[in-house]
């Protein structure tokens, strides 16, 4: 036990140092010759996600956001049980193996975390989340879309994007509302696009719409033709491919190569700029969705800061930040960073931040999650709607319906708590 | 047999010694528990991967059957293990039961594999391995439908951990005022196993069974011409590998909780290869070796590699996940041009691969 | 019957491009009986290469046209892939000539690795964007508007492809070096009292095979729109089984091979998931019947099952016939 103190010792001067450097730096004018030595209290925040290997840009992009998040948090020098505390964040790389999963869990849990953001994929989620079950530390991923996540009765797991039986549905809305008539399904048979494609499915069929065909490809395909042949015989409306972009991209092509002229729809895989690249002209118009608001919708403080200091949100990360924010949040709220003490009140918070209001259902699942819409446009993708319980709505009429225009997660968050001698907030 | 260990020669040194590697492995997991249980965790998977390179062993070592496709039968382990002790069947049976069940299976698949490819030769044998391993996974991601047998690639979940009465594996105990938590109990639990398999394997090595399989690899003509049954033991092999795989596969389910075929992937077994010709093919010790130094390789390549990249470039050029294959790329390419008998060879391999190559 | 022409089309492109690989393999395997296991992945590095001198050329501007840019990427690819596949044959396969069969084999597999590896540190792991500089043109083969079509891109796959075997062929036969490598084959010792310098031979046959692994990488690439680090071993798997179904060994066989495996894939993906539905059977058995009401598509083997026809036709043809179509039965060398 030796190692982890000495470490944590090391951090929490570290974080003294660092804070006291703040504290002489900001305010010209008023601390300046008061400054006492107060004694302050590192509380680690874990996050999880793949550093390395092939989406290692995701996971950055997902630490990054929860990065922000506890940056802020420590910048507003908040008092836990009558202490200042900063709050750190420990980024593991889970290189998105199932393997890993427990293993990074097991860190987190070694360290003695507070709470853990992530992970990224639901096939390392899963099997890490009962590490976390057992050790009784909350865990919120901002991306896990598979809801066996939240089904297996864990009271600790949380997540902030719609379930893939939530964002299947409301593509399948939507394209519902097309008056499509006729739909061929593709998936990439991984767990991710075959659920997706699954919920997809079982909406479209539900709603009266004829399914003619449900294909399987791979995710390390390049030939598509075949199964784009068979479909072309059944006559589509429109096809939907659960699946990433990697794959999706040369689908689109081939498919059009191939003179189909259906409408193609994608789920979040394949909902991202790259589109136009892999699939060239042929992207235009495609149809895709996305778990939650876009990275344009979330709030523009949000965006600004995290430009700032990251530069651009590749996907999720405004939704760890919001993440990262809630257990913090949850923390102030209980007046304690131990598990056991904030956990109630995580399971009762509802904070409007970065990405919409947030509140969870009593598995832990994201109530009333949107899913927005988008179309690819001059070679990039563009919100057109958003679903929200059902409802389908144009993403104007949507930014009308809910301004005033969401404000920032963390200072709308602290007003709701019993603020603690409130510390200045030091304003810019 | 290494010198430390003779028994027969040197009895007070080789008790001393096998008294000091003991103690050794009983306290290992508590000291690495001080570091942090994250460590045991690690070694668990390095002692996985051990019993899945002293499988392969058999059938590569001791055989000489180059089998690229190992991996399956890890996988049907796991998965046999899974689907019944997990809410999916609604199944909870004891793995006392299923284990050899697993083990079971995995030997009747090793069998189907090995029936049809008996008559090949060693690099069609590769190739045809190779694609059993890649059928069986995509049979297991696809077998969702039209009746759902395993899930997909949606994997199971929520698989029962070992217990023993009320004794469970994954939670933490106190037992003779002692902290065991769950990862520090299947450590134990895997090295016993690991010593059980070690003993099983230098016990084959020695016997008529794998002084035959010797034989085989060696010369498989002759060998028939000796009057050895090269059809079966060559099933044997296969058999015996396959089992092993299973076993471990079962085990792995049980630590996880939760898999799917996304762990199965060829990688994996090209893996398990390295480690075994990292060690020398057909050399227990050496393939323990080799099985542990690449399982931690990841490990041990984050702390050098990484910080060492970013002293001299001032960042990542290369992540330790691109570095680490290249190792197991170059550690089959290099150790068969310029050690094929292994780290640590034994003499008689030695001989053997050396004549051989003079010889030609 | 639109739909079956379709099929068929794409089946013989992607047959084509598999025969190319395959005869890769089959003139290595000829020779030296070794499974070059990285032959995929020269062609993965001559899809990559092309890659980028097509982008560099299209970047700058080149005032080419768009063929011109692409037979120029070809010829930067093949150098590049010859030197891959001399290095390969230099520095790991000659060293082990007279090792145990496992060594090489072995071998094949790390360098592999290694190449996959190298290429990802050189071109990223990113799905590589082929950029669409040849316009693809559609010429139907029916009445039907909306029916079967074969495409320019198509008809150059299938014409240079049967051109490159039949250049070959030639070599092969009509030729010293063709007699020479024909000689090594048989056998090595005799071929080098005759005065034939073996290991030059060989070189040469890798060096020929890897160049043709360019000319299918750039094809597939120019084809399907993407390259990517990973590309190339599924690709050489396949082409293998082409090989091995041809007849190893045997250059007819391995066109044939490819062709048939090309069109099996695509038929196979096209009508297995139709011709495995068990709702067909829904008049026999009374659940299907409850079941097939809702969902009319219960099929047992889909499309997902498109990557193991290839193996389990590799797996038939070692069983029932291990030489192959055209192969002649060889005797055991192990």
């Amino acid at each position: 036990m030796n190692i982890p103190k000495k470490l944590g010792l090391s951090l929490v001067a570290a974080a003294l140092v660092t804070v006291y450097g703040c504290g002489k730096e900001a305010p010209k004018t008023a601390q300046a010759p008061a400054a006492p030595v107060e004694e302050v209290v590192t509380i680690r925040i874990g996050h999880a996600g793949p550093l390395t290997g092939g989406i290692a840009h995701l996971g950055k992009d997902n630490e990054n956001g929860a990065r922000l998040a506890v940056e802020e948090a420590t910048a507003r020098k908040m008092k836990i049980g009558g202490k200042t505390v900063a709050f750190e964040l420990m980024g593991e790389d889970d290189q998105a193996d199932p393997k890993m999963g427990p293993t990074i869990a097991q860190k987190f849990v070694d360290a003695k975390v507070a709470g853990v953001v992530g992970h990224l994929n639901s096939g390392v989620t899963i099997p890490a989340s009962a590490v976390y079950n057992q050790a009784g530390i909350p865990m919120i991923s901002g991306s896990a879309t598979n809801p066996k996540l939240t089904e297996q009765g864990f009271k600790n797991v949380f997540r902030l994007v719609a379930r893939d039986d939530q964002q299947g549905p409301a593509v399948a809305q939507y394209l519902e509302a097309q008056k499509i008539k006729r739909i061929a399904i593709v998936d990439d048979a991984t767990a991710y696009g075959e659920g997706l494609a699954n919920e997809v499915e079982k909406t479209l069929k539900a709603g009266g719409v004829q399914v003619v065909t449900r294909e399987k490809t791979n995710d390390k395909a390049t030939d598509f033709k075949a199964i784009l042949t068979k479909i072309k015989g059944r006559n589509p409306d429109a096809i939907f491919y659960g699946g990433m972009d990697a794959t999706g991209g040369p689908m689109l092509k081939q498919a059009r190569d191939l003179g189909i002229k259906a409408v193609f729809s994608f789920g979040d895989g394949a909902c991202t700029d790259e589109m136009s690249k892999l699939a060239g002209a042929a992207a235009e118009g495609l149809i895709c969705s996305q778990a939650g608001l876009p990275a344009s919708a979330a709030s523009k403080e949000f965006n600004d800061a995290f430009k700032a200091k990251f530069g651009d949100v590749k996907q999720y990360a405004p939704f760890t930040y919001d993440a990262a924010n809630l257990i913090i949040a949850a923390i102030q709220k209980a007046d304690s960073a131990d598990p056991a003490k904030y956990l109630p009140e995580l399971q009762a918070m509802s904070m409007k931040g970065a990405t919409g209001t947030i509140s969870f259902d009593e598995k832990g699942d994201r109530k009333n999650a949107e899913v927005t819409i988008f179309t690819l446009k001059g070679g990039k993708i563009e919100p057109i709607a958003v679903v929200q319980g059902g409802k389908s709505l144009g993403f104007e009429e949507f930014l009308k319906a809910s301004a005033p225009a969401p404000m920032a997660g963390a200072p709308a968050a602290a007003p709701a708590t019993p603020p603690a001698p409130a510390p200045e907030a030091p304003k810019k | 047999m290494h010198p430390i260990l003779d028994l027969r020669h040197r009895p007070a040194a080789a008790l001393v010694g096998l008294a000091l590697v003991a103690i050794v492995l009983v306290v290992l997991p508590f000291v690495l528990t001080g570091i942090g249980t994250f460590w045991v965790r690690i070694t668990n998977l390095a002692i996985l991967f051990c019993l899945l390179a002293l499988g392969l062993n058999i059938v590569v070592g001791f055989a000489g059957l180059l089998d690229l496709g190992y991996i399956a039968f890890y996988a049907v382990g796991a998965y046999t293990y899974a689907l019944l002790a997990s809410p999916h069947f609604g199944l909870h049976l004891p793995f006392w039961v299923i284990l050899p069940i697993g083990a079971a299976v995995a030997c009747f698949f090793g069998v189907i594999l090995g029936a049809p490819t008996l008559k090949l030769r060693g690099d069609y044998l590769a190739i045809v391995t190779l694609g059993f391993g890649e059928i069986i996974r995509i049979f297991l991601n696809n077998l969702a439908q039209p009746v759902n047998i395993t899930n997909g690639p949606q994997g199971i979940a929520r698989i029962d951990p070992f217990r023993i009465g009320d004794l469970s594996f994954s939670t933490t105990d106190s037992i003779a005022g002692l902290t065991f938590t769950g990862p520090m109990k299947y450590y134990y639990l895997l090295l016993v196993v690991l010593i059980a398999v070690i003993a099983i394997n230098l016990r084959l090595q020695d016997s008529r069974i794998g002084r035959a399989w010797e034989a085989i690899r060696e010369d498989e003509v002759a060998a028939r011409a000796m009057g050895i049954n090269t059809r079966n033991m060559k099933l044997l092999a296969f058999a015996m590998g396959a089992s092993f795989g299973g076993i471990s596969g079962g085990m792995f389910s049980a630590i996880q909780g939760f898999i799917s075929p996304e762990s199965f992937v060829l990688v994996e077994s090209i893996m398990v290869l390295s480690m075994v010709v990292l060690g020398g093919m057909g050399n227990i010790w050496g393939v323990v070796i080799g099985a542990v130094l690449l399982s931690f390789a990841p490990e041990i390549l984050r702390y050098t590699v990484e910080p060492a990249q970013r002293m001299m470039f001032g960042r990542t050029l290369l992540d330790p996940e691109v570095i680490r294959m290249l190792l197991f790329g170059l550690a089959l390419v290099l150790m068969m041009l310029f050690r094929p008998a292994g780290i640590l060879p034994s003499a008689l391999r030695k001989r053997e691969l050396e004549t051989r190559r003079s010889a030609g | 019957m639109d739909t079956f022409l379709q099929q068929i089309v794409n089946g013989l492109t992607l047959g084509s491009i598999y025969a190319i690989v395959a005869l890769g393999y089959t003139m290595v395997y000829g020779i030296v009986q070794l499974i070059n296991f990285a032959h995929g992945e020269v062609v993965m590095i001559g899809a990559l290469t092309a890659y980028s001198v097509i982008v560099a050329l299209t970047g700058a501007q080149v005032p080419l046209p768009a063929v011109a840019i692409v037979l120029v990427a070809t010829m930067v690819a093949i150098p590049v892939c010859m030197a891959v596949g001399y290095t390969l044959e230099r520095t790991a396969y000659r060293p082990l000539r007279r090792a145990p069969r496992l060594a090489p084999l072995i071998t094949a597999i790390g360098l592999s690795i290694i190449l996959q590896h190298l290429a990802l540190i050189v071109w990223s792991r990113n799905p590589l964007p082929y950029p669409q500089i040849i316009h693809t043109v559609p010429y139907h083969l029916t009445g039907n508007p909306n029916g079967a079509t074969i495409t320019n891109v198509q008809i150059a796959i299938v014409v240079t492809s049967v051109a490159m075997m039949a250049g070959l062929v030639t070599l092969v036969y009509r030729t010293k070096l063709g007699i020479a490598m024909r000689a090594v084959a048989q056998n090595p010792s005799i071929a080098g009292l005759m005065g034939i310098d073996n290991n030059r031979v060989i070189a040469l046959t890798f060096v020929i095979g890897a160049g043709l692994g360019a000319v299918a990488g750039v094809m597939v690439g120019s084809y399907y729109g993407i390259a990517h680090y990973q590309m190339g071993f599924l690709l050489g798997l396949k082409a293998f089984s082409a090989a091995v179904l041809g007849g190893i060994g045997n250059l007819a066989g391995a066109m044939l091979g490819g062709l048939l495996l090309g069109v099996i894939e695509a038929l196979g993906a096209g009508y297995v998931g139709d011709l495995t539905n068990l709702c067909q059977l829904s008049g026999w058995f009374d659940a299907l019947k409850v079941r097939c009401a809702t969902d009319p598509n219960v099929t047992l083997f889909g499309s997902n099952y498109q990557d193991v026809f290839a193996f389990i036709v590799l797996i038939l043809v070692l069983v029932f016939r291990p030489s192959g179509l055209l192969g002649e039965r060889v005797s055991d060398r192990a």
